[in-house]
C-alpha cells in the first residue's frame, strides 16, 4: 500500500500499457503523427588543405515543403561539422549530443578531438538505438592526422571515404562526384565540385531544394561557414505590373455627409441598504 | 523477425518508412564474397569489395578484411552495422586479453569470443565471419563463425552471397600445403569467379597474407583480374 512515509515504487523498465491503446488507434483511422524527414542532398570531399561539406536547404513533410531554408550543416567542434538526412529531429538531437560530449572530451584532454572520436560516438548512438533513430550523416573534419570524410549510417555502419553523399538525393550528387572528383583539388575547384552536386540534387531530386549551403574546414586556420553560398532557384523580375497611379480614374462627382454625434449621459441612482447591517449572509 | 539468411537480400527487422525509398532505410548489406584460404606458411584472406543498400552500391571500395590483431583478421559478411560492431568488441576483449596474457592471443580465442558473440545474440545480429590468423601454437588457421554462432575450424572457407557459385570451384581446385603465390591466385581466382555471377559482389579484390612475419596488404584493381569465359 502506498502512503506518505512509504512511497509506492513505480515498476523499472520500459512501461509498454499504451501499445495495445496505440494499436487499436491506429487500426481505426487514427495513426500516430510522423516525424519530419529532410529529403536531402548532403555531400563531403576531401580537397587539397581539408573538407569540403555541402547541403541544400529544403525540409518536406510527405509532399509540402515545410521549411525553404533550413540549416543541415549541424556544428560538433570547432575542427569538425556534420551534414545530416533522414528524421531532422533526430539528425538535429544526435549531433547535439555528440557536440556536447566533444566539447567535454577537448575540455578533458586539452587537445583538438579527432574525428574519428566523433565517428565512434555517433555510430555507437546509432548501433545502440537499433536503427531506430533516422539519422543518416557525412561527418566531415580535420584532425592531426589529415582531413577526414566519414558517412554514417542509421543503422550504425561506417564508410571512410575521400567523397561521400547522402540522401535522397544521393545518386545525383554521387555522379557529379565520380565524373569530376580526383585528388588533391584546390579550394576553387573544390567548392565547384560540390556546388555541382548539391545543384545537381536540387534541381532533379524531389526531396531536394533551395539554396547551397556549404562549409569549407582547412587544416589551417578556422572552419568557414558558408550559409546560402548560392540561390539556387532566383525567382524572376516581374515584367509588369497592376498598380496604377493615384489619379488615373477620373473624379466625376462629390458629396460630402456630416456626421452630427450627439452625447448623452445616463446615470442610474443605486438605492442605499437600509437593512440592517448586522444581517449575515 | 529474423528473414531468411541470404546475404545480398538481408532486410531483416527492416525500419521502414514510405517517405524515403527503399535504399535509403535498407540495412545495409555487404552482399558479399569472401574467403580464407589455409598455405604452407599461413593464411591468404581475401574479399571483394561492394556494399549495397537495396540496389544502390553504398561504396564500392569496401575494405572487410578488418583488423582484430596484428596476426588476426576477419572477413566480414551480412549487416555492415553488426559486423563492424561485432569486430570492434572482439578487438576491444582481444587487446585487454593481450595485457593480461603478455603475448599475442591465439585465433582460436578470436573465434570464440566471436562465436560468443554471434550466438548470444543470434536473433538480432544478420553477421557471417571468417576468422583467419596465425599464432605460435598452431600456425595458419581458419574459422567459420556462419550466421547462428557456430564455430568450425576449415582449411578453407568460403563466405558471403556469392560464395554459392564457387563451392565446386574451391571444391575442385584446392590443395592442402599449397605455396603462397598458388594460394594467392587461388584465392584471387576464386573471388573473381564469385564477383562475376554475384550481382551483390563486385569491385576490387583485396587481399591479405598473414604469416609469422605479420600481414601483407594487397588490392587487384578490377582491370587486372584474372580473365574468365564470359559468354
Amino acid at each position: 500500500m502506498a502512503s506518505v512515509l512509504v512511497p509506492e515504487i513505480p515498476a523499472p523498465g520500459f512501461s509498454f500499457e499504451n501499445c495495445q491503446r496505440n494499436a487499436f488507434l491506429a487500426k481505426n483511422g487514427f495513426p500516430a503523427p510522423k516525424a519530419t524527414k529532410t529529403g536531402t542532398t548532403i555531400v563531403g570531399i576531401i580537397y587539397a588543405d581539408g573538407v569540403i561539406l555541402g547541403a541544400d536547404t529544403r525540409a518536406t513533410e510527405n509532399t509540402v515543403v515545410s521549411d525553404k531554408n533550413c540549416q543541415k550543416i549541424h556544428y560538433l567542434a570547432g575542427n569538425m561539422y556534420c551534414c545530416g538526412a533522414g528524421t531532422a529531429a533526430d539528425t538535429e538531437m544526435t549531433t547535439q549530443t555528440v557536440a556536447s560530449q566533444l566539447e567535454l572530451q577537448r575540455l578533458h584532454t586539452g587537445r583538438t578531438v579527432p574525428v574519428e572520436t566523433a565517428a565512434t560516438l555517433l555510430k555507437r548512438m546509432l548501433f545502440r538505438y537499433q536503427g531506430h533513430i533516422g539519422a543518416a550523416l557525412v561527418l566531415g573534419g580535420v584532425d592531426r592526422t589529415g582531413p577526414h570524410i566519414f558517412c554514417i549510417y542509421p543503422h550504425g555502419s561506417v564508410d571512410k571515404l575521400p567523397y561521400a553523399t547522402m540522401g535522397s538525393g544521393s545518386l545525383a550528387a554521387m555522379a557529379v562526384f565520380e565524373a569530376g572528383w580526383k585528388p588533391n583539388m584546390n579550394e576553387e575547384e573544390g567548392k565547384k565540385l560540390v556546388r555541382d552536386a548539391i545543384a545537381a540534387g536540387i534541381f532533379n531530386d524531389l526531396g531536394s531544394g533551395s539554396n547551397v549551403d556549404l562549409c569549407v574546414i582547412r587544416s589551417s586556420g578556422p572552419a568557414q561557414y558558408l550559409r546560402t553560398y548560392e540561390e539556387a532557384n532566383v525567382k524572376g523580375k516581374k515584367q509588369g505590373s497592376y498598380r496604377y497611379a493615384p489619379g488615373t480614374t477620373a473624379v466625376l462627382k462629390q458629396r460630402i455627409i456630416p456626421l452630427e454625434v450627439e452625447s448623452v449621459a445616463v446615470h442610474t441612482v443605486q438605492p442605499m441598504d437600509v437593512e440592517a447591517s448586522h444581517s449575515r449572509r | 523477425m529474423k528473414a531468411s539468411i541470404i546475404m545480398a537480400t538481408a532486410v531483416v527487422n527492416a525500419y521502414t518508412d514510405p517517405c524515403l525509398p527503399e535504399w535509403m532505410n535498407a540495412p545495409h548489406s555487404t552482399g558479399t564474397s569472401i574467403m580464407a584460404c589455409e598455405f604452407n606458411g599461413g593464411v591468404i584472406i581475401g574479399a571483394d569489395s561492394r556494399t549495397t543498400t537495396g540496389s544502390y552500391i553504398a561504396n564500392r571500395v569496401t575494405d572487410k578484411l578488418t583488423k582484430i590483431t596484428d596476426q588476426i583478421y576477419c572477413c566480414r559478411s551480412g549487416s555492415a552495422a553488426d559486423t563492424q560492431a561485432i569486430a570492434d568488441i572482439v578487438t576491444y576483449h582481444l587487446n585487454f586479453h593481450k595485457m593480461e596474457l603478455g603475448e599475442p592471443p591465439l585465433v582460436q580465442t578470436a573465434a570464440a569470443i566471436f562465436r560468443e558473440l554471434c550466438y548470444n545474440y543470434r536473433d538480432s545480429l544478420t553477421a557471417g565471419i571468417l576468422v583467419a590468423g596465425w599464432d605460435k601454437k598452431n600456425g595458419g588457421q581458419i574459422y567459420s563463425v556462419p550466421i547462428g554462432g557456430m564455430v568450425q575450424r576449415q582449411a578453407v572457407s568460403i563466405g558471403g552471397s556469392g560464395s554459392s557459385y564457387v563451392y565446386g570451384y574451391v571444391d575442385a581446385n584446392f590443395k592442402p600445403n599449397m605455396s603462397k603465390e598458388e594460394a594467392i591466385s587461388f584465392v584471387t581466382n576464386t573471388l573473381t569467379l564469385a564477383m562475376l555471377r554475384d550481382g551483390s559482389s563486385g569491385g576490387v579484390v583485396r587481399l591479405g597474407v598473414i604469416t609469422e612475419q605479420g600481414v601483407e596488404r594487397s588490392v587487384v584493381l578490377g582491370d587486372k583480374l584474372p580473365k574468365f569465359y564470359e559468354g
